[in-house]
């Protein structure tokens, strides 16, 4: 079953996905609950819990190797708004069936003439945060940077003289 | 997915216990052969697969149990995208790679021959072939036995050829290695499985099936 | 061999009851209440390095779950770890993802022991290295002084992994050979373990196993029983992103992000008539923050490679067979604890032949 062509193209729906997936269910709940003239939802499969089997690489570029499951939540949904039909698909690590089912439905809204509105005050907004957490976790993360610096080193360099 | 998943109808309203309920029906029909089994589980797969069959490959079926299905099924672009939707079973080209076959009827059964009966070892590696036989006409007359039937049973065929039936006994045998089948009829599934031993007794009534 | 018994229901629904008694801390606090019950989230918050090796060791990336099972055990890791496993054979599997870029992201950690200054730098991440390792009165959380001495040097995207600067010369073995299919991994939860395994289920069954178990094979080819002679040379903390495509959409997508540990490691190799003298490595990676555990996985995966390099195979941590097969604690654990389990009848059995053997033995003495 594939994408049909007029489809999101894939590097923005992979932008989304990282986007949705990375928010927190209670971020989600509450833009959704701010979402104004929702429309019906339909489930059409899940929000369902399972696995996917994480693969890593021997040494990090080389064969690849089954490193172990991770729990993923998956939902599918059908939102129907005055005639209009759009489908969106979620999967999530994690057991979060909310979490699944929400990010389907903005999945769904993104595949829909809303497409501007969603991105403008669900994408934009989740990727700021996103974006503001993460330079401070990198900011703390480099403060532990160190210069080891070893007795060659401090040997090194116009000292030569005085070894002898 | 857009257009593909817009034609998509939901699977089970609730995964789990619908699941059982199928699963136990499942059972007891494999428990009591030719006995049919109660199974009403809401479900509206696209035609011309019907809730029945479609409940039990929601319930039997799942990434790893390669899925045949009949030519006629296969042409429904509906039934085979719900089908992978919801169980994301792999479909095969060829009947003798898959662990399930799902049939619209009983005339659309794959030869028995490139049916997999699995191995000595591995006998639970063999095919189950699920049929749709909506029309349960009196097309034989049977008698079946073996475990899971007091003495014996008399069996009007739910409506699975003739020829089916003789291959059947022509590769019995082998047990443990053998095919289970599942028949849907309607708010039904009967089982059939490998170790139920068919018998004729009486003349062919097929020619007034229609009746 | 173990013989079914029945009955004692009304024992054992008691000695459940008692166990959950024990869990409370009823006693412990000598309160008659019991005391306020851990909450999982404040597990997964404080003691994430115990939750990462129940997820390791149960194969089963989700912190949530773990420290619930951790919870449920009252602490003991084999049986959180147990129930984990248990558990994953609920759920169905959607399907692989796509292989891990532990490359991709910036590391929370990473350092060297083989080269001092590496792109990116020596980033020491949240660590227990430095620590004086004195019992503290009270635990502390102090603010992280953002005015450190290091500049931040642009922020550089991500960090290389050192074995890619290393670059595949000839003094360091490649990935892979250049005539490469990559093919698709064999799974040790779908099929029989069967021996020889290939490199790639053989890292495997080290991700899921002891961490004990691995240490002490690690530390005995430290020792000397087959020697490896290891550098670290990379150990790497942090999240990276899984991808996986799903078939409804046909091509990859982010689905989070998944914390892991990776070590490197490169070890000395003389060289054989096929191959010239260069660097071998051992691989290491392991779900969270683990890094112990994927030091002893990247020692123990270099001693099993013992055969391709034509090195003797004289120690136990160079026996595929004997490593990988005790490697797995809910098996080990299984089979020691089953013992405990009535054997009434066999021990009878023998109790019998032993009365015989030793009224045979006495009639015999008598005799002479």
């Amino acid at each position: 079953m594939a994408e049909s062509s007029t489809a999101v193209p894939p590097e923005q729906r992979q932008r989304t996905a990282r986007v949705l997936a990375a928010a927190s269910q209670q971020e989600l709940a509450e833009l959704w609950h701010s979402w104004p003239q929702k429309p019906q939802v339909e489930y059409l499969r899940g929000p369902e819990s399972g696995l996917v089997m994480v693969q890593g690489r021997v040494g990090g570029t080389g064969d690849r190797f089954n490193l172990g499951e991770a729990t993923v939540t998956r939902a599918t949904v059908t939102l129907n708004a005055e005639g209009e039909e759009s489908t969106g698909t979620a999967y999530v690590l994690g057991s979060y069936p909310e979490h699944a089912g929400l990010a389907a439905i903005f999945d769904a809204l993104l595949n829909s003439s809303q497409r501007k509105r969603a991105m403008a005050e669900i994408i934009t907004v989740l990727e700021q945060r996103q974006n503001t957490r993460e330079a401070a976790r990198r900011a703390d993360a480099r403060s532990t940077v160190v210069d080891f610096f070893t007795v060659a080193r401090e040997n090194d360099g116009g000292e030569g003289d005085q070894d002898e | 997915m857009n257009q593909a998943a817009a034609t998509l109808t939901p699977g089970f309203a609730q995964p789990v216990q619908d699941a059982q309920r199928v699963f136990r029906a499942v059972l007891e029909a494999m428990a009591r052969p030719l006995q049919p089994q109660a199974l009403a589980v809401p479900l509206t797969p696209p035609a011309p697969l019907t809730a029945e069959a479609g409940g039990v490959v929601l319930t039997l079926c799942d990434e790893q149990t390669p899925l045949w299905v009949d030519p006629q099924l296969h042409r429904h672009h509906e039934v085979t995208a719900w089908l992978g939707f919801h169980t994301g079973a792999p479909l095969v080209a060829a009947a003798a790679e898959a662990l399930f076959c799902l049939a619209s009827s009983p005339d659309a059964v794959p030869p028995f021959e490139d049916l997999s009966p699995g191995t000595d070892q591995e006998p639970h590696r063999s095919t189950t072939l699920i049929v749709q036989a909506e029309q349960t006409g009196s097309r034989q007359r049977l008698r079946g036995t073996g475990p899971g039937i007091r003495e014996a049973l008399d069996w009007d065929g739910h409506g699975m050829t003739e020829q089916f039936r003789t291959a059947r006994a022509e590769h019995a045998g082998g047990f443990p290695r053998g095919v289970d089948v599942l028949i849907t009829g309607r708010g039904t599934v009967t089982g059939l499985p490998r170790t139920t031993v068919l018998e004729p007794t009486g003349p062919d009534t097929a020619a007034e099936g229609g009746a | 061999m173990y013989v079914a018994v029945k009955g004692g229901e009304k024992a054992i629904a008691n000695a459940h009851a008692l166990l959950a008694q024990r869990g409370s801390g009823q006693e412990d606090s000598g309160e008659s209440a019991a005391q306020e019950r851990i909450a999982s989230r404040q597990l997964r918050g404080q003691m994430g390095v115990l939750v990462s090796r129940v997820m390791n060791e149960g194969s089963l990336y989700d912190p949530n779950l773990a420290a619930k099972a951790l919870l449920q055990a009252q602490g003991d890791v084999l049986e959180a770890v147990t129930l984990l496993r248990s558990y994953r054979t609920t759920l169905p599997r959607f399907g692989a993802t796509v292989a891990l870029d532990t490359g991709a992201l910036p590391p929370e950690r990473r350092i060297s022991a083989t080269f001092k200054d590496l792109p990116g730098g020596q980033q020491l991440g949240a660590t227990f290295d430095y620590t004086h390792r004195l019992l503290a009165e009270r635990l502390q959380v102090s603010e992280i002084p953002k005015d450190t001495e290091e500049e931040d040097d642009a922020a550089p995207g991500t960090m290389p992994r050192i074995t890619d600067l290393l670059g595949h010369g000839s003094l360091v073995e490649p990935d892979h050979p250049e005539d490469w299919a990559d093919e698709d991994p064999g799974d040790l939860t779908r099929e029989p373990t069967t021996f020889p395994m290939t490199r790639p289920e053989r890292l495997q069954a080290l991700a899921r196993g002891d961490e004990g178990f691995l240490l002490s094979l690690g530390y005995s080819t430290q020792r000397g029983f087959g020697n490896t002679h290891p550098f670290a040379g990379e150990v790497r903390v942090g999240e990276v992103e899984v991808l996986f495509e799903p078939a409804e959409i046909g091509y990859e997508v982010p689905i989070g992000r998944i914390e892991i540990t990776e070590c490197q490691m490169v070890n000395q190799f003389v060289g054989s008539a096929e191959k010239p003298p260069q660097f071998t490595r051992g691989y290491g990676l392991s779900f969270g923050r683990a890094e112990r555990k994927a030091m002893s996985m990247a020692l123990v995966d270099r001693a099993l490679r013992s055969e391709e390099f034509g090195e003797r195979r004289i120690s136990p941590a160079q026996d595929e067979e004997f490593v990988i097969s005790h490697a797995d604690n809910v098996q080990a654990a299984g089979f020691v604890e089953h013992l405990k389990l009535p054997h009434y009848v066999d021990f009878q059995a023998e109790l019998v032949l032993l009365r015989q053997l030793n009224a045979e033995f006495e009639g015999s003495e008598d005799a002479g």
